[in-house]
């Protein structure tokens, strides 16, 4: 993928998490204000499409968005050579993308 | 009897040590008038640069009490507040001797930044008209009276820890061509400046925009060029 895709994706990415953040906060604050369970909750997001649709959105902008920031930061710090830091951020990528979308998955339909 | 203040300055290259002289205090001495001093009165064999005296040419700058600074324009009273002056060589660049240092990466990375203008038109073509008050002129009047000093480029810590990133002089200078709306090659300018270790590589952290003696903001023309790149994605430039 080229640099300029990359920045691209980080701006757009970026613009995507901060509503999503801000929602998030918001839902937090709804379920401590109403006092409710975790039992609760599972029970009101469970098999609800739209909430595993905005979490999944959710993971997939921050899956993007955090390695391209830390790939510049690490570049710097200059432990690794840049092809191996690219390499290193892939598999953040996949690995935060997997935890994450497995997690809203495991809350809305039950483990896998 | 005149007043004089201890200047410690660094002699050799990367190499070196402190050498103290003491300088006789004038008024409104600057950094440049007490290196001018000790060359003349004290020591011939110091090096430094210097040609303009009076903040047009860019290339008299210091690490002046460990800051970067224009030295023909900074008043000794200004920054000697504790009575003592420590004078070195701009940092993130090649030290030759004294106070000299090596401008050439800085300037090759001008070259690689891509900041080169390309017209559209020939000689005998109608001139053509840039507005002065549009948006785009503006933007570049923010950025365009730099003066090459590199005080920016010694400011930046990402320059300190990636010898690849372009700096921000280099970058600011890119910003003001993406604003020339008589440039021909807009989109493969905004690849370069999308290069590894270009505008993806600043943190907005502001060093440069700090210490640039002439009050321009490198840090706003870096944003402004990821911003430029975001908006190309309309014109489906990914
Ligand atoms: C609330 C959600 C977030 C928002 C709105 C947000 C926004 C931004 C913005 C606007 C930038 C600058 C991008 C640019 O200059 O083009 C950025 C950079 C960055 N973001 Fe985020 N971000 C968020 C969450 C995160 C998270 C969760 C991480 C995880 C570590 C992260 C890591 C980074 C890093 C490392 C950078 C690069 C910083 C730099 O180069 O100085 N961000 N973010
Ligand atoms: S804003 Fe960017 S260019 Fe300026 S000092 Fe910080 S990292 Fe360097
Ligand atoms: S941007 Fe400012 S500090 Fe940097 S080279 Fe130009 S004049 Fe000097
Ligand atoms: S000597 Fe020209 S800017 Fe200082």
């Amino acid at each position: 993928m080229s640099e300029r895709s990359l920045i691209v994706l980080q701006r757009l990415t970026a613009m995507v998490l901060a509503p999503c953040v801000i929602a998030h906060v918001a839902v937090i604050a709804i379920a401590f204000r109403d006092g409710l369970t975790a039992g609760e909750i599972l029970g009101r997001v469970q098999d609800n499409v739209g909430w595993a649709a905005f979490y999944a959105l959710f993971v997939i902008a921050a899956a993007v968005h955090a390695p391209i920031g830390l790939r510049s930061v690490l570049v710097e710090w200059g432990a690794l050579p840049r092809r191996m830091v690219d390499i290193v951020m892939a598999a953040f990528a996949v690995l935060l993308l997997i935890t994450g979308l497995r997690a809203v998955f495991a809350v809305v339909w039950g483990a896998p | 009897m005149t007043d004089t203040i201890p200047v410690r300055v660094w002699r050799g290259g990367d190499a070196g040590a402190f050498q103290t002289f003491d300088v006789a205090l004038r008024d409104n001495q600057t950094v440049l008038d007490i290196v001018t001093d000790i060359q003349r009165r004290q020591d011939p064999t110091l090096s430094y640069r210097f040609a303009c005296r009076v903040g047009v040419c860019g290339s008299c700058a210091m690490t002046v009490n460990g800051v970067p600074r224009w030295t023909c324009r900074t008043h000794v009273a200004k920054v000697a507040a504790e009575g003592v002056l420590t004078l070195e060589p701009l940092r993130n660049l090649p030290r030759l001797k004294d106070l000299a240092v090596d401008m050439t990466p800085f300037f090759d990375k001008w070259q690689k930044a891509g900041g080169t203008f390309e017209g559209r038109k020939t000689r005998d073509d109608a001139v053509d008209p840039v507005k002065p008050g549009s948006r785009a002129r503006k933007a570049a009047d923010a950025a365009i009276e730099c003066i090459n000093c590199a005080v920016c480029y010694a400011a930046c810590d990402v320059v300190d820890w990636d010898p690849d990133y372009l700096g921000p002089a280099a970058l600011n200078r890119v910003w003001t061509l993406v604003n020339d709306r008589r440039h021909a090659r807009r989109s493969d300018t905004l690849d370069k400046a999308a290069q590894s270790g270009g505008c993806g590589s600043c943190h907005s952290q502001g060093a440069c925009m700090r210490h640039c003696p002439v009050g321009l903001s490198p840090t706003e023309s870096i944003a402004g060029l990821k911003r430029a790149l975001l908006f190309s994605l309309l014109g489906g430039r990914l």
